[in-house]
């Protein structure tokens, strides 16, 4: 294979190539045609996913949330029907379990409580939480700090603030500093606002005010109350061993509040249970295996297109008979018959494998500038390491497709091929 | 076998201008019904600069030894060396290297590759011998020039006449400057006149001291050649030189 590095061999295969245009055009344009696919149904995996991901992005994905409904089932006298109201007592069932990580409740004030500083008011939504609140919700402070245990014990009142509620309040001032340190009305009583934060969740749950929850269970009449429950089991990410985790957790904890309300375990109406672990997880494994189908279908289509190279390469070489005998017969070795035909079906594929790659993140980087943001497609993209490795395995596949044609165009006995009819 | 290998080998061809030397050479071609037998034990020298036409009817063998003579195809037994080197067994890589640097081909048909201008054509032999292309250009040019086709130079095989087709062919089969021109049917497409024109010009190749080995039918043309080898059967009858 003498000529493989030179160019005039490189010059051959593109001469004989162009005075084929046609064939060679379609040829081309299948193998493009399979790269583009790939790139393509790549990409809308990756946006579904990053949809879903986005969907999911709010809250922490390892939190396991309980709230109370009434009871279904007959228990130990009591009747069904029978409203089950969660209370601090609760919140410490859920920090005795061994699985838990962050804790925290939520009690929300009555919804007409009234949020004002100097004319300004808003009726903004008001959650009073633990500080462990944060690491659930992925609250993001930007300025002062998330109420602290100190809050708590000490029922102080303070406030935590989000930007859009900071930006009502504050027209003139930096939003993100102007409401530091200021007192606020939070239905009539004062709050000093210690923190601005925002909210990977978007602008609705920036528009909220968090306090304390004993202040707040003080203030507004909740006494000990509480509506919510939460708490994080193992880390943030998805494996065996948290979902045996939250398993666990889930079935503890119905065990523990079920005893301590006395109602039957069992009762899924008298407490609700959202495990995003496990909603997380089934999603999750939807586009695992739908990210696998794309590969095969995307793989698939490219190994057509190499079907398709093999064959053109096939009749070139059965219609070139005479001129492959020639070359023998002019000095032509094995090496370079072999050599011609290869370069031909790795110039096929590498260009017309690297257009279709162009035109395929072409068209991706087009969706991801100009698409609009939906629920369907979010930021799809192709990652750098499979596509070079698609490129890798075309033209890898494309010498195997080339490699047939080639030993039989290598076989061609000059004699015969020379005959004259 | 052994010893007449030996003897190609070790010992010196016969005279110093020996340029092909065959010896009990034999070829058979496997069919349906058994081995058919082509070449039966042939044994001729050619001198450098001899011209030899190779005559006989069809299936005399002539072809066949033509193809052998051109290392384009093997033989089952006997020797065969061309310019001093034994030629059996070789390896392809050599096969290739020997008929590009020892040999030049003409055919009846001509063979030129209808993608390429008559330059590139002439060119190709030079290609599988690593000339640089502007070299490459150069030598063919100056032998197209040579076959007097210098005005033809950038036509491609379809706007050429059959007489100027075979002249690109040879230029082709002189390019590389080989020591042996073997032509089968040069003149079989060609109209009288045209053959005559291709046969001098064949003739002045000799004259220049190469060896050409001529396979026809048609004795008018093996009359042209200074010596004529008749096959019948795979056998030579008759090998006579002219006077």
């Amino acid at each position: 294979m003498r000529g493989l590095l030179s160019i005039d061999a490189w010059e051959e295969v593109v001469v004989h190539l162009l005075s084929r245009p046609l064939r060679t055009g379609l040829t081309a344009f299948s193998v493009a045609w399979g790269v583009f696919m790939l790139i393509l149904l790549l990409a809308a995996g990756d946006g579904l996913e990053g949809a879903m991901r986005w969907n999911f992005r709010d809250d922490a994905i390892n939190s396991i949330w309980l709230w109370t409904g009434k009871t279904s089932r007959p228990h130990d006298g009591h009747p069904v029907g029978r409203r089950i109201e969660l209370n601090d007592d609760d919140v410490l069932l859920a920090e005795a379990l061994p699985e838990s990580g962050h804790v925290t409740a939520r009690f929300i004030p009555p919804s007409d409580t009234r949020i004002a500083y100097r004319g300004r008011a808003a009726s903004f939504d008001i959650r009073s939480t633990h500080p462990d609140h944060r690491h659930i919700e992925g609250t993001v402070m930007e300025t002062g700090r998330f109420i602290n245990h100190r809050d708590v014990a000490e029922r102080r009142k303070v406030a935590v603030i989000g930007r859009q509620v900071a930006a009502f309040l504050f027209p003139e001032g930096n939003p993100l500093t102007a409401p530091l340190g200021t007192e606020l009305r939070v239905g009539g009583i004062a709050f000093t606002v210690v923190g601005v934060f925002s909210d990977d969740g978007g602008e609705r749950e920036e528009q909220l005010v968090y306090l304390p929850i004993t202040t707040a269970q003080a203030s507004f009449g909740g006494r000990d109350h509480i509506d919510q429950l939460m708490f994080t089991v193992g880390p943030p990410d998805i494996d065996g061993a948290s979902l045996e985790a939250a398993d666990r957790a889930v079935a503890s904890i119905r065990a523990r509040v079920a005893q301590h309300h006395s109602f039957h375990p069992a009762d899924r109406a008298a407490l609700r249970v959202r495990d995003r672990i496990h909603s997380y997880g089934d999603v999750q494994a939807v586009f695992t295996q739908l990210r696998r189908f794309t590969w095969i279908v995307g793989l698939g289509t490219v190994l057509a297109a190499m079907v398709g190279v093999g064959n053109t390469l096939l009749i070139s070489v059965k219609e070139r008979t005479r001129e492959l005998g020639l070359r023998k017969a002019l000095g032509a070795r094995r090496g370079d018959i072999i050599g011609m035909v290869l370069q031909e079906a790795f110039l096929l594929t590498s260009v017309a494998g690297w257009m279709g790659l162009l035109a395929g993140i072409g068209l991706v980087e087009a969706a991801r500038r100009w698409l609009p943001d939906n629920d369907y497609l979010r930021d799809p993209d192709v990652d750098l390491a499979s596509v070079l490795l698609a490129v890798v395995a075309l033209v890898f596949t494309g010498l195997v497709a080339g490699l047939v044609p080639a030993l039989q165009a290598a076989a061609v006995p000059p004699v015969v091929a020379l005959q004259d009819e | 076998m052994r010893q007449e290998r030996c003897r190609v080998e070790g010992v010196s061809p016969v005279s110093p201008g020996t340029m092909i030397q065959v010896r009990a050479l034999e070829k058979s071609y496997p069919t349906g019904s058994g081995p058919l037998t082509v070449l039966r034990g042939l044994d001729f020298h050619i001198a450098a600069g001899e011209s030899v036409a190779i005559v006989g009817a069809s299936g005399s063998g002539k072809s066949t030894l033509l193809n052998v003579l051109g290392l384009l195809d093997a033989f089952d037994s006997g020797t065969y060396a061309l310019a001093g080197h034994d030629t059996r067994n070789l390896d392809d890589a050599t096969a290739a290297r020997m008929r590009n640097e020892l040999l030049g081909f003409v055919f009846q048909s001509f063979h030129l590759l209808g993608d390429k201008d008559a330059v590139d054509n002439v060119a190709l032999p030079l290609f599988y011998r690593n000339t640089p292309r502007r070299e490459r250009r150069r030598r063919a040019i100056a032998m197209l020039e040579r076959v007097g086709l210098a005005d033809r130079l950038d036509h491609h095989p379809n706007q050429l006449s059959g007489g100027q087709k075979q002249r690109v062919a040879i230029a082709r089969a002189l390019v590389t400057e080989p020591k042996v021109l073997l032509a089968d049917e040069p003149t079989g497409a060609l109209d009288s006149s045209t053959s005559t024109e291709i046969l001098a010009l064949l003739e002045s190749v000799v004259a220049e001291g190469k060896t050409l080995i001529l396979v026809t039918h048609d004795l008018e043309v093996a009359a042209r050649m200074q010596r004529t080898i008749r096959l019948h059967d795979g056998r030579i009858v008759s090998d006579e030189r002219r006077a």
